[in-house]
């Protein structure tokens, strides 16, 4: 859905740049009409068709050319004879209804859900900490924001070590608690592994979100709380009654964005897991890239990719909405 | 932007978007009538943060232990050593110089082909601009596995597989969208008769653009290279994807490579994680503050 207004913007420009990078090739009648007006809309264009040209080629065509391939048989086989033979619905069909979807649709619905809920409640509770002022809160809150600025494969190393059976800090840890004698596989046991995944990406949402939350609960104006404060609203009440509505806008836009970039998660679930083991934390992302580069089955991949963009996008619905008025302000 | 390919990743990469909306009057700031919490706090807030960032410490515990093997790690590195890192420079070097590399050439191609549209967006009336604009935002939600689909094929016909011009094609398209979005918000806030005086003065569009525009725009422009950078330098996705061979291999492949088998020496790996690492603390360090703007988005008005 990319495509009109930026095809539109890309084609109008490049049909004007010639125009304006040739001043005084039109004859002078035609300069009275023309410029130097168009001249300068050309030009304007021109300053935005670099940008719509990447748009329509990094993200339109992606999206289109998958659409294309989800109804192709499109193998390695492919790209040595350049057929692509037109199956119809045979990748949807078998993406779908294989065995493994339903398991990767519902890990997909929990790790969002599991992670967007712990990074928003963990990070709310933070930034309205953060809210006090005391020494050093401003060092404390900039250094918050390390763990999400690390590349992902890095915190897949560190906690996937740190995760170990046997010789991991978090074993190690819990076996100098009293009266607990376990060793749990966390990355290793079918019933454990999707939990551990979604709470190393708790850990790398929440300084998005205590950033964000904190930026929004830094614009809730002061006098509110003294007025509040007056009638006893304060502490839980305040937060209650005050905070919470003023937040809404901020809270929808922090939700709904988590929600759009946590269903795309892959780094995090291939360095801890591998989706493994025994798919236990095989989402929609991870099984998309399994079947393209792993099976080398293009057409099932593009399938189930657009079964991703499917969801995104009734999600889209609720984000655009949010967004509305920034686009338009 | 994929996870973002990044981080989404957040991946994620999540952010840029968000920002408008937390843009509302600054003028409510410092008027919070919390009373004056002491040290107390701060012994809470250091806590948090030692919790938040324990990982990281651990990443760096490990890094400077001998290699022991797959034996538990004490929790100081008592016995320091630096053979993770010997191993990690030995191994490492020349994916990290490839990441570097890519990094920096996705940095200039964003910023050339973002700028002009932000300023277009900012400061020109063109018809099409609510357009631009929604599409930049509906990018965000293509799953970059969708994108590394599609442009393996298309990149196996152009024969751009394996190659550093590849990535920095690919990667400058998670910095994009977000360096519009937030040079666009910034450059929103020059007011336009600056723009007009310079144009009264007889300098073209371009001029203005180059010799007014950008320079206020500075900052902005630092934040947006700044966040294309960590972008590509922590794609992960374009890197397992669009290379096929050991040629052209960013640091992230690397660690991906490391920890996709089984792991005998987990100082080298952590040392090749911190190093991995460097840019993000680097940045916090010394650009803080374009960091924290990059983070709240449009809030760098």
């Amino acid at each position: 859905m990319t495509a009109p207004p930026t095809a539109r913007a890309a084609a109008g420009s490049s049909r004007a740049t010639p125009d304006g990078a040739a001043p005084g090739g039109a004859s002078p009648r035609r300069r009275g009409l023309r410029s130097p007006r168009t001249r300068a809309r050309a030009l304007e264009l021109a300053f935005l068709a670099p940008a719509a040209l990447y748009l329509l080629l990094f993200f339109a065509y992606p999206v289109a050319k998958n659409v294309v391939m989800g109804f192709q048989e499109y193998t390695t086989r492919t790209f040595f004879t350049g057929e692509a033979p037109w199956v119809g619905l045979d990748n949807y069909a078998a993406v779908l209804g294989s065995s493994l979807f339903d398991r990767a649709l519902l890990n997909t619905v929990l790790f969002t859900g599991g992670s967007i809920l712990g990074q928003f409640v963990l990070g709310l509770a933070i930034a309205v900490f953060f809210q006090r002022r005391f020494p050093l809160s401003g060092l404390l809150r900039s250094l918050l924001l390390l763990p999400w600025l690390v590349p992902l494969i890095v915190t897949s190393a560190v906690w996937r070590w740190m995760l170990d059976q046997d010789n991991g800090v978090i074993n190690r840890a819990i076996g100098l608690l009293p009266l607990v004698d376990a060793r749990p596989g966390w990355l290793t046991s079918t019933s454990l592994a999707l939990l551990a995944v979604v709470l190393v990406n708790i850990w790398i949402g929440i300084p998005f979100n205590t950033t964000i939350l904190y930026g929004g609960l830094q614009e809730i104006p002061g006098e509110l709380y003294e007025a509040g404060a007056l009638d006893g609203a304060t502490g839980w009440r305040a937060f209650r009654h005050i905070t919470w509505p003023l937040l809404r806008p901020v809270v929808t836009v922090v939700l709904v964005l988590g929600v759009v970039y946590t269903l795309k998660v892959l780094d995090i679930i291939l360095g801890l897991t591998g989706g493994g083991p025994a798919n236990a934390t095989q989402t929609l992302s991870t099984q998309s890239y399994e079947l393209s580069f792993r099976q080398f089955d293009f057409g099932q991949g593009a399938a189930l990719g657009n079964v991703l963009i499917v969801i995104s996008l009734v999600f889209a619905a609720v984000y655009l909405r949010a967004n509305r008025r920034a686009v338009d302000e | 932007m994929t996870e973002t390919t990044g981080r989404a990743a957040p991946t994620t990469s999540p952010q840029p978007p968000a920002a408008p909306a937390v843009t509302a009057p600054r003028s409510a700031r410092r008027s919070r009538p919390v009373g004056e919490h002491g040290w107390g706090s701060t012994a809470v807030g250091v806590a948090i943060i030692a919790v938040m960032l324990f990982p990281l410490y651990w990443m760096l515990n490990v890094s400077l232990q001998r290699s022991s093997g797959a034996v538990a790690t004490p929790v100081l590195p008592f016995d320091l050593s630096f053979d993770g890192y010997a191993t990690a420079l030995r191994e490492q070097s020349g994916n990290l110089l490839t990441s570097l590399v890519v990094a920096v050439g996705a940095v200039v191609l964003s910023l050339l082909v973002a700028t002009p549209a932000a300023y277009a967006l900012a400061q020109l009336r063109i018809r099409w601009a609510g357009g631009v604009l929604l599409a930049v935002l509906v990018s965000q939600m293509v799953p970059g596995i969708v994108i590394a689909n599609a442009l393996y094929s298309a990149y196996s016909d152009l024969g751009l597989l394996n190659s550093v011009a590849g990535l920095v094609l690919a990667d400058a398209g998670l910095g994009i969208p977000f360096g519009i979005l937030i040079m666009r918000a910034f450059m929103s806030a020059i007011p336009t008769s600056v723009v007009e005086a310079a144009r009264v003065d007889g300098a073209g569009q371009v001029r203005a653009f180059v010799s007014v525009v950008l320079p206020m725009s500075r900052n902005a422009l630092i934040t947006a290279g700044l966040f294309t950078f960590l972008f590509a330098w922590g794609d992960f996705l374009f890197a397992l994807t669009l290379t096929t061979t050991g040629e052209v291999r960013p640091v992230t492949l690397g660690i991906y490579t490391y920890i996709g088998t089984f792991v005998n020496d987990w100082s080298a790996v952590m040392a090749t994680a911190v190093l991995a690492s460097l840019p993000a603390l680097l940045l916090l360090v010394v650009a803080q503050r374009y960091v924290s703007a990059g983070v709240t988005g449009g809030a760098v008005k």
